[in-house]
């Protein structure tokens, strides 16, 4: 089966011919399949913005291709629009791009521009409103009026009023609260799972990432050196930690029980599975009833 | 009186002839900080706590109650710039407080300000960026740097001014797992091995298990605060109030609901595996 996105050698080179030249992707081939929600984790530096602004044609690779639906995107270099269309970026901090009179006519700007109009605007607009849990009577407010986690999901609401089959996300959640990052996330979901769109979503927080993905990229200096069942990719610790990035505790914890020589799983993520385990092998034990 | 003294503040950015019934954004709080100590402070946006850090350098006075710096009462004017030279104040967005091309020359931007002579500036510009471990960089375009980076400029910008106290509002909440470590690191070391006060604000527990004592804030209030497994071991408390409470603490504090015998509450992986170590004897 080909997927829905595709990557062969991409690669790209900053300033290339210049004496700034740097490489920020180096020959990464992968193929993503139409419905799942993918991490993508790695370090500052790793390659990962770089990446996800080659998956709609921001930035043209310097080596190899990008296949949308199994079409090479920059075929057609006059076409690559309709490939941003397709592909929705939501960018590092989004709220700093909101510029309309209102709520409403943000969100509604991208398909606007698309050429929905009318009633189908109409919908698209209040259909990623309530996707983004922006409520009704916020919609004809200034989005400057906004709190700063309201703010983030206007913005996320007018990438999905353009309805893209892939919805790329990088760093949705850096800067807000625990609570303003709960309540982005499950509306990522609620929408993943209700749309059954892809969902590429770049992050640093490896808990997120962790309780939601299917499948992890981890990208280290520029090259992809893991993709995986978000299991497998938590059940090395080591090599993640040695590049960088960090487990949650819980998987940790269980790793340093593992070496102590408890009998306990690997690619435990959340704090219910570890209780559940933990609990479940100290009844073994005998040391609680 | 300690190094900070904050006593009994009050602060509403409403204008209370206009909106008396404004909620203060601080409300009613009393804190004090001894010089050399590292305090965290946590709690949900909205709860306060910028606000608080901004009293701490007289970036805004109380509108009742009263904070001293080192004994000078921050709502007197003439105290103003003494106060910000003890207190520096490192903000969220490495980008808004990088003013300079050139990663030396920003960090010269407050001595130079406060009319340092040259050779001093470069020998304070130089010992800011060692301490910060961004020597090498001196020469670079601060855009060009990783946020981490950035941020350790910004830390040298204040080191410069040669506070005795930093203030830092959630300086990593834009950085990723390394830039947080990255910067973490700079600021024990400097508390640890210069004496600095650090005020730390943040999100993320992990660093709040490092300071020497954690203030949680609610509402413009102070809920609690004591030292991080005092504050952690309250899960209950924190749940209740949608902070976050570390993974490890957490899991030992539901085992032990359950029965598990545990006396103090883990605070890092480590701890929790040693605790059950104990339990598996």
């Amino acid at each position: 089966m080909s997927g829905i996105l595709e990557l062969k050698n991409l690669g790209f080179v900053y300033s290339q011919g210049t004496p700034f030249e740097k490489r920020a992707v180096s020959d990464v081939s992968l193929s993503i399949n139409k419905g799942e929600l993918i991490g993508i984790i790695g370090h500052t530096g790793s390659g990962k913005s770089t990446l996800v602004q080659m998956l709609n044609g921001l930035i043209k690779p310097t080596e190899g291709e990008v296949l949308l639906n199994g079409k090479n995107i920059w075929d057609e270099p006059k076409k690559i629009r309709s490939v941003r269309f397709k592909v929705g970026m939501v960018f590092q901090y989004p709220e700093y791009q909101l510029f309309e009179e209102t709520v409403y006519k943000d969100i509604a700007f991208g398909a606007a521009n698309m050429g929905k109009s009318g009633d189908e605007l109409d919908q698209a607009v209040k259909s990623a409103a309530e996707f983004a849990g922006i409520k009704p009577e916020l919609l004809q407010k200034s989005p400057f009026d906004l709190s700063g986690g309201e703010k983030r999901r206007a913005a996320i609401a007018g990438v999905i009023a353009m309805n893209p089959e892939v919805l790329i996300l990088d760093e949705p959640t850096a800067g807000l609260d625990p609570m303003g990052r709960e309540v982005l996330l499950s509306r990522i979901v609620h929408y993943h799972k209700e749309k059954n769109n892809t969902v590429l979503l770049v992050s640093h927080s490896m808990e997120d990432v962790a309780r939601f993905a299917d499948r992890i990229m981890v990208l280290d200096d520029s090259r992809l050196v893991m993709f995986g069942k978000t299991k497998e990719v938590f059940s090395v610790p080591d090599k993640l930690e040695k590049i960088g990035l960090r487990v949650p505790q819980v998987t940790k914890l269980t790793q340093l029980l593992r070496q102590r020589g408890y009998d306990i799983p690997e690619g435990i993520l959340t704090v219910d599975e570890a209780f559940s385990e933990i609990t479940a092998f100290l009844k073994k034990e005998g040391k609680i009833w | 009186m300690d190094f900070i003294s904050i006593q009994n503040v009050f602060f509403s950015y409403a204008d209370p002839s206009e909106n008396p019934n404004a909620q203060n954004a601080v409300d009613g709080v009393s804190l004090d900080i001894k010089k050399g100590e590292f305090v965290a402070v946590i709690g949900h946006n909205g709860c306060g706590k910028s606000t608080l850090a901004k009293h701490l350098n007289a970036m805004l006075l109380p509108d009742s109650g009263k904070v001293y710096v080192d004994g000078d009462d921050t709502s007197d004017e003439n105290n103003a710039y003494t106060i910000r030279e003890k207190v520096g104040l490192v903000l969220q967005n490495p980008d808004n407080q990088l003013v300079a091309s050139v990663v030396e020359e920003d960090v010269a931007f407050g001595p130079e300000n406060l009319g340092v002579e040259p050779a001093e500036i470069r020998q304070r510009v130089d010992d800011a960026l060692k301490a910060v471990g961004m020597y090498e960089y001196r020469l670079k375009a601060p855009h060009k740097l990783s946020g981490g980076q950035k941020q350790r400029v910004a830390i040298a910008g204040v080191l410069a001014i040669q506070p005795q106290c930093i203030a830092l509002d959630e300086p990593t909440a834009m950085l990723d797992p390394s830039g947080r470590d990255e910067v973490m690191k700079t600021l024990i070391k400097l508390n640890r091995e210069m004496g600095m006060t650090v005020v730390l604000i943040t999100h993320y527990m992990e660093e709040a298990v490092k300071a020497d004592r954690v203030v949680v804030m609610d509402s413009g209030k102070i809920l609690t605060q004591g030292t991080p497994r005092e504050v952690f071991s309250q899960v209950e408390l924190l749940k209740k109030h949608r902070l976050d409470v570390p993974q490890a603490s957490e899991l030992a504090f539901r085992l032990r609901g359950s029965g598990v015998n545990i006396q103090s509450i883990p605070l890092t992986a480590e701890e929790c595996a040693e605790m059950l170590g104990e339990v598996l004897v």
